[in-house]
């Protein structure tokens, strides 16, 4: 079991997106195979002939994973709050994962909205998972806000990078033991995960590594496993990292040959 | 009368929001309206009058990481 987020423990610690795959069923088939606890999903313009919204969302229901709707492509606050509004009537839950996008190179958040934002949902009744920095201030400032979650990107959105500050996201988690930390953005590989996972974050969020990989399905599956591994690691508390080497099989009584 | 739904510009009959999503064919569907920018929610929607130049976005789920 992984982490409870606002008082709901999901079934794994893999959050996965639902963008990029090649077709529905492969997505379909890569959630199978995952296992996720969660699955992110979005807001687009919807067609009255096409109805593809209507589609999808029919696959989400069959898969039966609780849903993260994201407020991506906002830029300012007023977009991301009328995002978060509709999002919840259209998925039903008050969960979002609120971004607010400030940099179109790195698509780094604007924690500025971010923060203003996630001050007006949380004060509205939502749930807010808020993508962020690992900037300790800016956390404290979602914390106050009402987040009781915080989303701190691992690289670039899409970027695969994996986690490109370690020593901001381990102090993010020693800073903050007792929030529910996850990485969300720019895991490339299942290595990723399981290293975020083994320095405590409770969660992953990925789409793009799944999503644009060779095999999607099989990267799913690994991604899953990876999860796993990630979290019985760090329960079952690693060892110290050390400087020098020390001999790992006994010295005492080996034969003298020399 | 002329308003602009998802960034095109339609001639409708419909004076409300309710009734514009039952004239272009997205009664049942799974989605969420917004009128000049503000959020209404499908309860209000019959209340929410439409004038000429209203811009109206219609979203429904979609993929998303």
């Amino acid at each position: 079991m992984a982490a409870s987020f606002y008082g709901q423990e999901l079934s794994s610690a893999l959050m996965l997106g639902t963008a990029q795959y090649p077709s529905p069923e492969i997505l379909r088939d890569a959630v199978l195979a995952a296992r996720p606890g969660v699955l992110t999903v979005s807001l687009r313009r919807e067609s009255a002939g096409e109805r593809a919204g209507q589609a999808f969302w029919s696959l989400v229901q069959e898969l039966g994973v609780p849903v993260l709707p994201n407020t991506a492509g906002c830029h300012t606050v007023k977009e991301a709050v009328t995002t978060a509004h509709m999002a919840r009537e259209v998925f039903g839950t008050d969960w979002i994962k609120l971004e607010v996008i400030g940099e179109l190179d790195t698509l780094q958040p604007d924690v500025f909205g971010l923060v203003e934002a996630a001050r007006i949902l949380t004060e509205e009744g939502f749930k807010v998972f808020p993508y962020t920095t690992e900037d300790l201030v800016v956390a404290e400032r979602l914390l106050a806000a009402g987040c009781e979650v915080l989303m701190p990107w691992g690289a670039p959105i899409g970027s695969g990078k994996g986690l490109n500050n370690l020593f901001g996201l381990r102090a993010m988690r020693a800073h903050f033991p007792s929030v529910p930390l996850v990485v969300d953005a720019g895991i490339g590989v299942p290595s990723h995960a399981a290293q975020a996972l083994e320095m405590g974050y409770d969660a992953v969020l990925i789409n793009t590594a799944v999503a644009k990989a060779g095999d999607p399905v099989g990267m799913a599956r690994a991604f899953g496993l990876a999860v796993q591994a990630g979290m019985l690691a760090h329960m079952a508390d690693p060892m110290e990292e050390r400087d020098m080497a020390v001999p790992s099989t006994p010295v005492a009584g080996k034969a003298f040959l020399g | 009368m002329k308003i602009i739904v998802n960034d095109q510009a339609q001639e409708v009959s419909a004076s409300t929001l309710a009734a514009l999503i039952d004239e272009l064919g997205y009664a049942g569907a799974r989605i969420a309206t917004a009128l000049n920018g503000q959020f209404v929610p499908k309860t209000a929607r019959a209340h929410a009058a439409l004038d000429a130049g209203a811009r109206v976005e219609i979203v429904a789920p979609m993929q998303g990481g």
